[in-house]
């Protein structure tokens, strides 16, 4: 404790010497504490949303993006479009399936009387959307089966538009608005759910699949959802493949996506920002060791007579040993506690302008670093700390 | 033989360089007893600094045997050493060598730093050493801020912190003007009168070795004359 004292003192009887040895070490530590921050946040974000999925939720879009090994697709047999009879063969067939919907999307003008709002995301789908995103209408009801949608044109508005088009606190249920020009009523109003899968939820408009393709004027779809019954995942994409490939002329002309690959490969991106990162932090850190090794150098040559005197009244070579070791150790470790407290503080900063940019300080993240400034304190002051034991103390107290 | 703090026994020391080897000591016997007060002369290149730098600890003899309060000071390892000029030696050095940022106090703390005594006991201590050289109105004071003479006197205190047997002082007063050098050899006398410190003082100054009730000179590595044999 004495030594660490004297180390302390030691160091900042020269503050800015000592400043410009920890800057390394205060760059490499804050960067990591920084980036890893966002990059956990990140993390957990793209987690939650699709945890918010449910593992079960399977994802059908049109077109290939794994080959498998089969024969190239070539001319006029490509890409195939996913239809709403489709997504209807997908609910008979396969029973593995506990509930399926077909997902049209396209962007509308919503208006009532004077109020008007642009280019809204409009989703065209069944009564079972809710059920697989598990996202419910707490106002009203959501949109029927489609059986029982005929060419109802009703509509379930997400809480955004409803502030937008309803500014004064109207009872929206039961009310007429225009998508695109034809008249909707209001059946329901969603819960509040904030961004899901890169998409506001609450600046979405829904209406049933019939009502979208004629609005949009298109029947192929932008997706079918589909959720599994429990345990029965990788039957329920076996069966999702057959059914699909023998409706489309034998062609695998689509894409079965499933939480758990979805969060599978965008972990994979994180992993590489992470060890980008790492590297970042390995360099610095490397660069701020080896300032700290140059400086340590140069104090056991300022300390020559010191470190001889301190041999005649009887300091052994690991007194001298550790002497110096404390003093490295406790540059680099006052340098990780700079380097944490300004990255914690930057990634507070950067939430705080940026809120959309997610921001997670995990404690092992804050240790790891901090651990890692002490190592490289102790790595690179060993070599100055044995040079100063091993000093001969008669040359050690002749030297000027 | 109790008696005896040292006896060094036909002690050499032989340096080698690339070139040649130096004969530093060529077989040197001496003895000093509890309570003596001697000063050892001899020109530059004598072979004194040497023989101090063995009677101190800091080095080991080439042949020959060099006993310290009967240990075998010429059998010891480095941390033996270290170890034995903790408790065994004190030094004065020409040019004082204190720690020039701290106190005059913390600077006679330093050898009970390493001999693991607790903050309180060392504190208590080096203030008691600092009155035996009366200077214990210059316990905070920082070496920049001590007269010439006064930062002996805080080495001296240093020396005695931790009652050595012997008490070796390297031309004490080399750097200092005839006055104050003269306050600090009444010092050391008093130390040794009083006190009953054992103190080996390495000199060239003829008239502060004649002051001395025994001296041994030294020339090309041997002694010359020994006034006590």
């Amino acid at each position: 404790m004495d030594g660490f004292v004297d180390a302390l003192e030691n160091i900042f009887s020269n503050p800015m010497r000592a400043f410009l040895t920890m800057l390394g070490v205060i760059i490499g530590v804050f960067s990591v504490v920084t980036l890893v921050s966002i990059g956990e946040g990140a993390r957990k974000y793209v987690t939650d949303q699709f945890s918010g999925l449910g593992t079960n939720v399977l994802i059908i879009t049109p077109g290939k993006s794994q080959t498998s090994g089969g024969a190239p697709m070539t001319g006029t047999s490509g890409t195939r479009a996913l239809t709403a009879d489709d997504a209807r063969a997908l609910a008979q067939r396969c029973p593995s399936l506990e509930f399926v919907s077909p997902v049209i999307l396209g962007t509308a003008a919503i208006k009532t009387g004077n109020r008007l709002r642009d280019s809204t995301m409009v989703v065209g789908t069944t009564h079972e959307h809710q059920m697989i995103r598990n996202i419910y209408a707490d106002v009203g009801s959501f949109l029927p089966k489609e059986e029982a949608q005929g060419n109802k044109r009703v509509c379930v508005l997400g809480r955004n538009v409803v502030k937008d088009i309803f500014p004064h606190g109207e009872n929206p249920l039961g009310q007429y608005v225009r998508i695109g020009g034809t008249r909707f009523q209001v059946i329901g109003i969603m819960e509040r759910k904030g961004y899901s899968l890169g998409f506001d939820i609450d600046g979405l408009v829904w209406i049933p699949l019939k009502a979208a393709e004629q609005l949009f004027d298109k029947d192929d779809l932008f997706e079918v959802l589909a959720r599994a019954r429990p345990g029965q995942l990788e039957q329920a994409k076996s069966e999702i493949r057959r059914v699909l490939m023998t409706r489309h002329d034998g062609y695998e002309d689509f894409t079965i996506t499933s939480q758990a690959q979805m969060i599978e490969s965008l972990a994979k991106i994180l992993d590489v920002l992470t060890y980008a990162i790492a590297g970042i932090a390995a360099i610095s850190l490397l660069v701020g060791g080896i300032g700290i090794m140059n400086i340590m150098l140069v104090t056991v040559g300022e300390k020559t007579r010191e470190i001889g005197v301190r041999k005649a009244v009887g300091a052994s070579r690991r007194d001298i040993l550790w002497q110096f070791l404390v003093e490295s150790l406790t540059i680099s470790g006052v340098g990780g506690l700079i380097g944490v407290a300004v990255g914690v503080g930057l990634a507070l900063l950067v939430h705080a302008v940026v809120p959309s940019l997610p921001v997670l300080i995990r404690p092992w993240t804050i240790a790891v670093s901090f651990s890692f400034a002490l190592a490289v304190g102790l790595f690179f002051g060993v070599y100055p700390a044995k040079k100063a034991a091993e000093l001969d103390p008669i040359e050690a107290l002749r030297y000027e | 033989m109790s008696e005896d703090v040292l006896r060094l026994a036909d002690v050499t020391k032989v340096y080698r360089t690339a070139a040649e080897e130096v004969h530093a000591l060529r077989g040197v016997t001496m003895t000093v007893r509890r309570g003596e007060f001697l000063s050892i002369i001899g020109p530059s290149g004598s072979g004194k600094s040497t023989l101090l730098n063995l009677l101190g600890c800091l080095d080991t003899p080439t042949t020959g045997e060099y006993f310290l309060e009967d240990r075998p000071v010429h059998l010891l390892d480095d941390e033996g050493l270290a170890s034995i000029r903790n408790s065994k030696i004190g030094f004065v050095f020409q040019n004082f060598n204190l720690l020039p940022r701290v106190s005059a106090r913390k600077n006679v703390e330093l050898p009970l730093v390493y001999s693991g005594f607790s903050r309180s006991e060392r504190q208590r201590r080096a203030e008691e050493a600092l009155r035996r050289v009366r200077l214990d109105h210059r316990v905070t004071h920082k070496p920049n801020e001590l007269s010439g003479g006064e930062k002996q006197r805080v080495a001296i205190a240093r020396a005695l912190v931790t009652q050595p047997s012997i008490l070796l002082a390297d031309e004490p007063t080399g750097n200092l003007d005839s006055r104050v050098g003269e306050e600090i050899i009444r010092l050391l006398e008093e130390l040794n009168t009083v006190q009953g410190a054992t103190i080996l003082l390495i000199t060239h100054d003829l008239a502060i070795a004649r002051r001395c009730r025994r001296t041994v000179e030294i020339r090309d590595g041997q002694i010359l004359r020994d006034t006590a044999a």
